[in-house]
């Protein structure tokens, strides 16, 4: 858990002495090469067409975006902690699944039941995150809101979600289990 | 065999597409009008894009296969961007200070603005 | 398997014309926005569903793609929009 560190990099409002200097990254790292990998398989899956000639458009292309990209999407790349980190996404991802499937029958059966106005009671919560990593709260907040029931109004910086919820139910299942599993993904 | 799977998922897609059309019209108000809009939509979207892309798959060849992979693109790119759509209305109706419709009209716990 | 696709087809069809209510009679803009913003996730299940009717699946899903894209960028633009304009109250019921 290095929230604090992280705290002091992403948050513009630290005061300047504290702010890390960024690592400077080469032009041709880590990073420029997922970026080539993952835009290079996608143009192929959209192209569909695998002689030279299109294969040799898309290295051309690809290693352009990637070059101007990359370092924007990947400020501090690290091979084995980026690794880590989308293996525990990929394991998050069935169980986020399950829970929208879960939830979407509960919402299903209160859109058709026919006193559904006595049933809903909706209302605004807010709670106070520990997540502080920008793109562990960009999972939360999507994963909150794909969690019917409830839906993201606002989440600040400082880790404050503002969540609108439908019933009494939703309310109480907040912030819950799916905040220690987003968690357990950013945790080192 | 794959054909009763296929239809059995598409029926249960277009099911979850029905409750999300149905729950736009009745729920009260705007912020309530959101969860069905925002979620049953993309369920019953990767119902039947799944349902249509197995059927695809089906056939056996490079063009079928490679259109089946597209077809769950798809469901990736609309699974991330759903949600922020769905909190870039959210956002708009915030700022313009619409009040969330309440059962008991005593409003809610937290004030909006905080 | 193409009346089953077919009878699919239709019935998205009547889904989406009951959301065009929504956007239609909406008391505000932003419930209208939600109305066109779901009538454009089912317009891309449609259009695979048109693929797969016509038997020209790996032509449509490039539509749907593109025209995923655009529904989301529609929508971001439409709400930005919208934030800075006074037109999201209830609408005077003139004319």
């Amino acid at each position: 858990m290095n929230d604090s560190s992280q705290m002091e990099t992403t948050c513009a409002s630290s005061p300047p002495g504290s702010v890390k200097e960024p690592v400077k990254s080469r032009r041709f790292g880590l990073a420029f090469w997922l970026t080539f990998a993952i835009s290079m398989a996608t143009w192929m899956v959209l192209s569909g067409l695998f002689d030279v000639f299109h294969l040799t458009l898309g290295v051309i292309g690809c290693a352009i975006v990637a070059d101007l990209n990359a370092r924007a999407m990947w400020p501090d790349v690290k091979l084995g902690h980026t690794l880590r980190q989308w293996r525990r996404f990929v394991a998050y991802v069935p169980w986020l699944l399950w829970q929208v499937w879960l939830a979407n029958l509960h919402l299903l059966r209160l859109t058709f039941h026919p006193r559904m106005m006595q049933l809903i009671n909706p209302r605004i919560v807010s709670f106070k995150s520990r997540i502080h990593n920008q793109m562990g709260m960009f999972i939360l907040a999507n994963s909150i809101t794909l969690t019917p029931g409830t839906v993201t109004v606002f989440a600040s910086v400082m880790g404050r979600f503002t969540v609108h919820a439908i019933d009494d139910a939703s309310a109480r299942a907040l912030p819950g289990e799916m905040e220690d599993r987003v968690a357990k993904i950013f945790e080192d | 065999m794959l054909d009763i799977l296929v239809t059995l998922l598409l029926i249960l897609g277009l099911v979850f597409f029905l409750g999300g059309s149905i729950g736009i019209l009745r729920y009260p108000d705007f912020y309530s009008r959101l969860h069905p809009a925002g979620k049953l939509d993309s369920l019953g979207l990767l119902l039947t894009m799944s349902a249509m892309a197995l059927y695809t798959v089906g056939q056996w060849n490079l063009g079928a296969v490679l259109a089946a992979v597209k077809i769950m693109l798809i469901v990736v790119f609309v699974f991330i961007t759903s949600p922020t759509a769905t909190h870039a209305i959210v956002d708009a109706g915030v700022r313009a200070g619409m009040r969330p419709w309440t059962r008991s009209k005593e409003g809610s716990e937290h004030d909006l603005a905080a | 398997m193409d009346i089953v696709f077919l009878s699919a087809a239709v019935f998205l069809a009547l889904v989406m014309a009951l959301t065009l209510y929504r956007a239609i009679a909406g008391p505000t803009v932003l419930d209208r926005m939600i109305g066109v913003n779901a009538i454009g996730s089912k317009t891309t299940a449609m259009l695979v569903l048109i693929g797969l009717i016509y038997h020209k699946v790996d032509m449509f899903v490039d539509i749907a793609i593109a025209y995923a894209c655009l529904n989301f960028i529609a929508v971001l633009a439409a709400s930005r929009y919208f934030q800075k304009k006074k037109g999201l109250y209830d609408e005077p019921q003139e004319e």
